[in-house]
Order: C-alpha cells, then structure tokens, then sequence
C-alpha cells in the first residue's frame, strides 16, 4: 500500500502501513522551530500534515538534517486568486515553503518525502500548500530538492525573520510503509 | 499498533445524483481526508460546492488551473461556499472520469477556523488545486457537496472519507 500526499490507494486500515510518528502543537508564546529528530529509517516515505500561522506573515522554511549550506534548489506552481505564477530557485540554504504569500492566518501544507532514508540519492519533497483570507491568498504546489545522499534524520520548520509558530499551529509528522 | 489511516464511510452512488453528504463526522481524528471518484452522468462540468455543517455563509477559496494551455488563478470572497474544480477538474462528458481529493486538516479544533486543500482532475478539462476557508471555528461534523445543475453525480461513482489519527 502506498499513500503519497492527496493519492490514496483503494487498501487502506492496515495498523503499520500509515504510522504516525510524531507531533507537534503549538503552545502560547509559540515557538520558533518545530523539530522532528531521530526520525527512523524504517519507512519506505515520510509525509507532514500541517496547520500553521506565523506572527511575521511570512514563508515557511524547512531543512534537513540542520543542513544550512546552499544544497537546496525548488520549483513553484502557484495562484493568487489572480494570475498563476511559476518560479524556480538554485543553490538555497533551506527549504522554501509558500514564500510569496506566507502563513498571515491558518493555512495547510501536505508534504511527501519520498524515499528519504536511501542513501544513494538525492531527496526530494513535494507538497501542497493553501491559505485563504477571503479576499487574499494563495494555493500551490512547490517541490524542493536537497543535494545530499544522507537519510533524513531531524526535519526542522524554522519560522523566518525571528518570528514564531503561532499558538494552534500543529504538525504531524506520519511514516509509509511498503509492501 | 493503532490504525493511523482509516476508512470512515464509503458511498458508491446508487443512481444519480448532484449531493453527496456525511453527517455526524466523529471528532476522533486529527484530519479526515475525502476521495471521490467522479463518474459523470452530465456534460455540465460542475463546480463542486463544499459546504460544512448546513451553514451557508463564512466561506471563500482561492483556485489555480490549468488545462494543457493556460494557467490562471481565481478567487471567491464571501460566499456560500467552497468552490472546488471551479474551472477545470471535472468531466466534460457523460461517462468521464475525474479524481477529487479534499484534505481537512485540525477539522475538529474548535480554536481555528477550517481550511481545506484540494486537488481536481479530470483528463478531459484539465487540473485544478483549491484551497477553501470556512471562517468558523467550529468543529465540522458535516460536509455536504452539492452542484448547480442536476444529476451531475453518475451511479457508480464512489465517495470514501479517511480518518488519519495523530499520535
């Protein structure tokens, strides 16, 4: 059985296939990172459901591994509410989520890393973003590659320009497995 | 090891139809995630209208599209209710198929208010990603969708809601 970000496959309910591993609520005074550590390399993929709002309304980043040197790269699809967009970024020192609408209130991401603990390739993660303010806004896809044969271990949501998670964000990190 | 991912209800349409509702939605999950295999009884290509808990108001979305030649963007403000494939995402012809995902997240929180992602495609009209509000906090316990037009829904069409717990 396999469950890749919105696919969902006709075989579902088995205990194990779909395995929540972590989770992370966002207490008041919020917080500045969300840190999924000594993730186990047991699991075929990994996938993160999240709600999250930040008090600077901006992007989110993410980075493996605390990795911060400039061995990430992304493409975007992107809309408004106005005119779709589409955008790619070389040589970043992060993962780069939503950075042209941000997170002002509550938006969602749901994010497939897929095959992360291989250790003879680079990774790949994909996800699906949203927020909507009635009257502003933006929905997207948004794929971010890092140059690293390591498996991931820690996966780290930093919120940028000294700000934080806002209180009832909430993260889930979730582990696939294969047949 | 608890089911982290469960089926919670799943309809195949026994004839056809324009309004698929689940009802008493129990809180006992972190998201719940609904899949629609759409089979078409009608050429209308309908925009899906997602509505939660029999209200009709406090709703609006944002739409990206494209459909193999163009790429555009929409938006709803104020309005009666989401709008999901409101370009492209849905069939063109009776017998078409499309495949609709909608993921509802922290939907039984009663602190936010509810957003949904969502996906649309069919190969006859093109891709559509969506994102919708409903500006309540309260917790959805309901999801109705609906059309404009009639009898959009073909018999056959099948409609599973998941659960996915969170530790």
């Amino acid at each position: 059985m396999n469950i890749l970000g919105i696919i969902a496959s006709s075989k579902l309910g088995d205990a194990g296939d779909f395995e929540s591993i972590a989770t992370y609520s966002v207490g008041s005074g919020g917080s500045a990172t969300i840190t999924f550590s000594s993730i186990p390399a047991t699991f075929a993929h990994l996938q993160i459901r999240a709600i999250l709002k930040q008090s600077i309304g901006s992007g989110a980043f993410a980075r493996f591994n605390s990795d911060t040197g400039s061995n990430y790269a992304r493409h975007r699809l992107q809309g408004n509410g106005a005119t779709a967009s589409a955008a790619g970024d070389a040589s970043q020192d992060k993962v780069l989520i939503n950075t042209s609408q941000g997170f002002s209130d509550f938006g969602t991401i749901v994010m497939d890393i897929l095959d992360y603990a291989n250790t003879n390739k680079y990774k790949t993660e994909r996800h699906l973003f949203g927020i909507d303010l009635n009257g502003s806004g933006a929905v997207g896809l948004e794929s971010n590659l890092w140059q690293s044969t390591s498996a991931i271990t820690q996966i780290e949501f930093i919120s940028p320009n000294g700000g934080n998670y806002a209180e009832y964000s909430h993260f889930a990190l979730y582990g696939i497995r294969s047949a | 090891m608890p089911i982290t991912y469960e089926k919670i209800q799943t309809t195949t349409l026994p004839s056809a139809t324009s309004t698929i509702s689940f009802t008493g939605i129990s809180g006992s999950y972190t998201d719940i995630v609904l899949v629609f295999g759409y089979k078409s009884n009608t050429t209308n290509q309908p925009t899906l209208r997602l509505t939660f808990n029999g209200t009709s108001t406090g709703f609006s979305g944002t739409q990206l599209t494209g459909n193999g030649s163009t790429d555009a963007s929409y938006r709803n403000s104020n309005a009666a209710f989401i709008s999901i494939a409101r370009i492209v995402g849905t069939p063109t012809t009776v017998g078409g198929m499309a495949t609709i995902i909608m993921n509802f997240q922290n939907y039984s929180n009663t602190t936010t208010y509810k957003t949904v992602l969502a996906r649309a495609s069919a190969a006859e009209s093109g891709v559509e990603a969506d994102v919708g509000l409903w500006a309540n906090t309260a917790a959805i316990t309901q999801i109705d969708i609906t059309t404009a037009t009639s009898n959009d829904f073909a018999s056959g069409s099948v409609v599973t809601l998941y659960g996915i717990k969170a530790a």
